[in-house]
């Protein structure tokens, strides 16, 4: 009863509504203000972590690499005797130097299956892959065993001073057409 | 008097500020609740279930391929710290390192233990799948328990795969040689892979030799110091960082999913 009276002779004190569009006072944080806050640190936060992941995808792949050098000078033509199979760069740098009638070529020692390192098979006169036999004629033409197509060869170029340059970060490949490429044979 | 209050030496110390600051709850649990409690206050405990089916676990149900699996990471995990001490990744000293822990090492039985128990895991994780599948337990709600687990066994053919290459002989050389070549065929990431030509503009190439899935894996265009160091880190730090945070959302949902599934 009390309470009744008292209402009734002092009307009551309301807040006035929080409408929307309101500006807040100052240093207040509204529920509309709140959102935008919050949605733009999400935004910030999505966009830290998407960089961060960037970051480490990219750290990865370095700019320089600390790899055997890919080109080298294989001595002069007249080293190499025709209708054999040069095995002497094979360890250092995985190429067979192969001369013919017409010239010479610089044939990748990767088999195209699954890239391990075949034999010249002096007697049967042919490359023979230890790891699932595939075998490639002395040309690189594969023909026996599980490897799709034939070895690679690399550039090869005379240098000025009559040098025979092997270049193994171009490479030339026989069911591309590439073989036919005049770097890909050297002519002598 | 004096007889009647004299407790054993057990109960003083359970009664002691040590004792009640090392076991949550304190005391010798003496009823039911009790028990359970003194499970559920425990971070090592906690992973058990406080109670389970008589015949959920039977030998013959379960074949305790999932607890063989971890018992045998944990193995791993400690053998491999072992081994840390020893093997350095390059390649002047990898493979001499392991002849080594083999032979002069007092206890080379370690790096023993660390190969075989490597195979075992392979072959308790499978086991384990093949009981799990058999006897249905990959069904609702144990679902995702089973999505991840097919991700645990990813990780731990991959944990062996690293590993393999560690001894830097010639069948390790040659598994990765041609593991990365597989790489190299990776769809769209991969060089030599099919619709990693559409990645590029103009002739620019984005999937190259130097900068495809193969090269992220053994770190150069070659195989050589850089991939042995990757798979080392991989191997030591990367993966068992992964599966560990995979395990333990494994045996939580074993225990949320209901516990180990009843024979029908």
């Amino acid at each position: 009863m009390q309470e009744g009276k008292k209402t009734a002779t002092k009307p009551p004190v309301r807040k006035a509504p929080a409408a929307l569009g309101e500006t807040a006072k100052e240093n207040e944080v509204t529920r509309r203000s709140f959102f935008s806050w919050l949605s733009l640190g999400w935004v910030g936060f999505v966009a830290a972590t998407g960089g961060f992941f960037t970051m480490m995808l990219r750290f990865f792949f370095p700019n320089v690499l600390f790899e055997p050098v890919q080109t080298f000078r294989a001595g002069y033509p007249d080293d190499y005797t025709i209708g054999e199979v040069d095995t002497k760069w094979k360890n250092k740098y995985g190429v067979w130097v192969i001369r013919n009638d017409e010239g010479i070529y610089a044939l990748s020692t990767v088999c195209t299956h699954l890239g391990c390192t075949p034999n010249w098979l002096i007697s049967s006169r042919k490359f023979k892959c230890p790891c699932h036999g595939s075998g490639f004629k002395m040309t690189g033409i594969n023909f026996e065993g599980p490897a799709p197509r034939p070895l690679e060869r690399y550039r090869i170029v005379l240098a000025d001073s009559g040098e025979i340059i092997i270049d193994k970060t171009q490479k030339y490949q026989q069911e591309k057409g590439q073989w036919s490429d005049p770097e890909a044979f050297l002519r002598v | 008097m004096a007889e009647q209050t004299k407790k054993s030496f057990l109960e003083k110390a359970a009664e002691s500020q040590v004792w009640k600051s090392i076991f949550r709850g304190g005391g010798v649990p003496r009823n039911r609740r009790q028990r359970m409690m003194s499970v559920l206050n425990s971070v090592f405990l906690h992973l058990h279930p406080v109670r389970l089916p008589k015949h959920a676990v039977k030998l013959k149900f379960t074949w305790c391929m999932g607890g063989l699996s971890f018992f045998i990471f944990l193995i791993l995990t400690i053998s491999g710290i072992l081994l840390m001490f020893y093997y350095r990744p390059t390649i002047e000293y990898a493979y001499t390192d392991i002849i080594d822990l083999a032979e002069q090492v007092p206890f080379g039985i370690m790096r023993e233990l660390h190969r075989w128990g490597a195979h075992a895991m392979v072959i308790t994780v499978w086991l384990h799948m093949f009981r799990v599948f058999m006897t249905g337990s990959y069904k609702p709600p144990r679902e995702f328990n089973w999505s991840i687990g097919v991700i645990l066994l990813l990780l731990t053919l991959l944990l062996s795969f690293t590993g393999y290459l560690l001894p830097w002989d010639q069948l390790a050389i040659w598994a990765i040689t041609v593991g990365g070549n597989m790489a190299r065929a990776t769809p769209f990431l991969g060089s030599e892979g099919p619709g990693a030509a559409l990645l590029a503009i103009g002739d620019i190439n984005f999937i190259t030799m130097a900068s495809d899935a193969r090269f992220a894996l053994i770190g150069g265009r070659f195989m050589g110091e850089a991939a042995l160091l990757r798979f080392y880190v991989l191997h030591c730090i990367g993966l068992p960082f992964i599966i560990m945070i995979f395990m333990a959302v494994h045996f939580w949902r074993v225990r949320k999913d209901g516990g180990i599934s009843t024979p029908v």
